[in-house]
């Protein structure tokens, strides 16, 4: 065999290595079998990189020394990234994965870029040129660019995407206001019009101008597209930019002709659209209504109306004293939760009612927290077992023989008007329903509305206590209360 | 049956084309395993349960630093100033992208995973 045969055989089993990563992910244990595969995937990958012809030429001709560059390089770059994976705290893993995302699709622009400076290409665009006068097109010339245009584009859209995305998540100060010019979606068309017809304009030149032009209306792109959206929908945004950075990947393995790029960029592609496509399902939006709109109708209900006398609320003991009697007790944490770091206090309620023989079980929704599964790796750090963290669809028929329900810091992902009135903006919305719930303590600072800004006719029923009070506050008082007794 | 078409389908792999093949030829073979890819992943990854989505998502998320790969090619060929810069400062961003994304999801599935005490 070859050695270009060997190289390619390296990079099928790194493909390989990457698929079945993929399909251990469906469980804790072998999930984290499936990352130490993978990993060794990309391994393999690297280390067969570096017998590529290019780059044995260039140790043929200058010695050791471009091997040590890029080995310096490469440790460095996995020096920073590992470091930041120890330190970056959990709550914070959706900024660290919109960084990620931007630093993978700026590396596959870089890529692009760097074939396209390359003698390689020059010779390629030279030669499409003088078949072209024989023949009639500038045929292979325009495979390539469409290529490189391409990953220039989704590179660079991915790239500052990222880093807004980033900003937003950080709450950096800059930040704080959502972008809301009315203009916006003219400028967005304005800009996607003007990289189509540099995309164009590549085809037929080899000149850098074009592809430098179209990387920076792709960054502008990226920002524009990325401001207005709303912190409520950073999930589906997230998840986006996960699947934009492999099929940037993907579009790059396409300009130097390499198959592991396009396999392991595609598989990232499907992973970030699947998962788009179940946070769209959970929040009952489109990804058009994400993209470049508000939520559409506004509400009609008026809060006072739906709460007018109706609201009961109580006191840490008589809570106590139903948690106390409670056989089986599910916990619906939000968002709300995590800000207010509230997992332990969690878990110190739940191992006290436990230790009274009380089941206690997690009912999770796809959309708690600010990146798809978030809450259950929040839940997880505060040493939750696998095993009580449960999904809505798996949980929801329970929720009639559950005794207690306790809603912390969740609203939207909670109001039964999502299954009873047509007429609400989040008619259809998948939620969990903890209504059904013999009890439902609903722990809250005040009726102040969630992402979606509609009553929640469930903090009205007639099962249903409030408990007004900061999170972690509330339940390590009702703690101490059970404790007590 | 299946194994002729696994046969055909085995040529796709190669990376590097024969000498003969036309760019056209190059750009439906990284096509056709672009899109038996894509399909490989919608498969796989719809049977990913919610509660593991966020390793999912950071693990992915280090498979796509993949792109170091061709970082790595074009900064070691050394043709021009530019393309060596591009390609190391790829390689720079590329890693990090890996090393952080498979750490950080090693470190979230250890915590799905407590040691038994």
């Amino acid at each position: 065999m070859s050695s270009q045969a060997w190289i390619n055989l390296a990079y099928l089993t790194a493909s390989m290595l990457f698929i079945v990563a993929f399909k251990q992910m469906s469980g804790p244990r072998t999930a984290v079998r499936g990352n130490l595969l993978g990993a060794t995937g990309m391994a393999i990958a690297i280390l067969a990189a570096c017998f590529e012809q290019p780059v044995t030429t260039s140790i043929a001709e200058y010695g050791i020394w471009p091997l040590f560059m890029l080995i310096v390089f490469a440790a460095i770059g996995g020096g920073i990234g590992a470091t930041m994976a120890i330190r970056w705290p959990m709550t914070g893993m959706p900024q660290m994965v919109a960084l990620l995302n931007g630093f993978g699709g700026a590396a596959s622009m870089l890529v692009a870029a760097a074939e396209l400076t390359s003698t390689r290409a020059v010779s390629r665009f030279e030669e499409s040129a003088r078949q072209a006068s024989a023949a009639a097109s500038l045929e292979p010339w325009t495979q390539f660019a469409i290529a490189i245009g391409l990953a220039c584009f989704i590179g660079s859209v991915t790239l500052t995407g990222s880093l807004v995305a980033f900003g937003k998540l950080q709450e950096l100060p800059q930040f704080k206001k959502p972008w809301d010019n009315p203009n916006r979606q003219w400028i967005n068309l304005a800009l996607a019009v003007t990289a189509l017809f540099l995309l164009w304009g590549v085809f037929g030149t080899s000149q850098l101008l074009f592809f430098l032009l179209l990387v920076l209306v792709a960054a502008a792109l990226g920002v524009t597209l990325t401001l207005p959206i709303g912190g409520a929908d950073m999930p589906v945004v997230i998840c986006l930019l996960n699947s934009y950075s492999g099929l940037a990947a993907a579009a790059a393995g396409f300009v130097i002709d390499n198959s592991v790029l396009v396999i392991a960029g595609s598989l990232v592609g499907a992973s970030g659209l699947i998962l788009t496509a179940i946070m769209c399902k959970a929040m009952n939006r489109s990804l058009l209504g994400v993209l470049f709109g508000g939520l559409g109708t506004t509400s009609t209900v008026d809060a006072d109306e739906v709460y007018a006398g109706k609201i009961k609320s109580a006191e840490t003991e008589e809570l106590a004293m139903i948690l106390e009697q409670a056989d089986r007790v599910v916990i619906v944490p939000g968002y709300g939760l995590a800000v207010a770091q509230a997992q332990h206090a969690v878990r110190e309620l739940a191992d006290v009612l436990e230790a009274r023989g009380t089941s206690v079980e997690y009912a999770i929704h796809p959309v708690a927290g600010r990146m798809p599964g978030h809450m259950n790796v929040l839940l997880a750090e505060a040493d939750i077992p696998y095993e009580q963290l449960r999904e809505m669809d798996d949980i929801n028929p329970s929720f009639p023989e559950t005794d207690v329900a306790i809603v912390i810091g969740a609203n939207d992902v909670v109001n039964p008007a999502a299954r009873n009135d047509p007429d609400s903006p989040i008619a259809g919305m998948p939620i969990l329903d903890v209504d059904k719930a013999q009890t439902v303590i609903v722990i809250k600072r005040s009726l102040s509305p969630g992402f979606a800004g509609i009553p929640n006719p469930l903090f009205a029923a007639d099962n249903t206590l409030m408990y007004f009070a900061d999170g972690k506050k509330a339940l390590i008082e009702l703690t101490a209360a059970v404790t007590r007794d | 049956m299946n194994i002729t078409l696994l046969a055909n389908l085995l040529p796709l792999f190669a990376a590097t084309p024969t000498p003969a093949e036309d760019p056209a030829s190059t750009f439906i073979r990284l096509l056709t395993v672009f899109l038996l890819a894509m399909w490989v992943g919608f498969e796989v990854i719809t049977k990913v349960p919610q509660r593991l989505h966020t390793p999912l998502t950071s693990g992915s998320n280090a498979i796509s630093g993949v792109t170091v790969v061709g970082a790595l090619v074009v900064a070691g060929s050394l043709t021009t100033g530019f393309g060596t810069l591009f390609g190391l400062l790829a390689i720079l961003l590329a890693m990090i992208n890996v090393a952080g994304g498979f750490v950080v999801t090693h470190r979230m599935l250890e915590m799905f995973n407590p040691k038994k005490k």
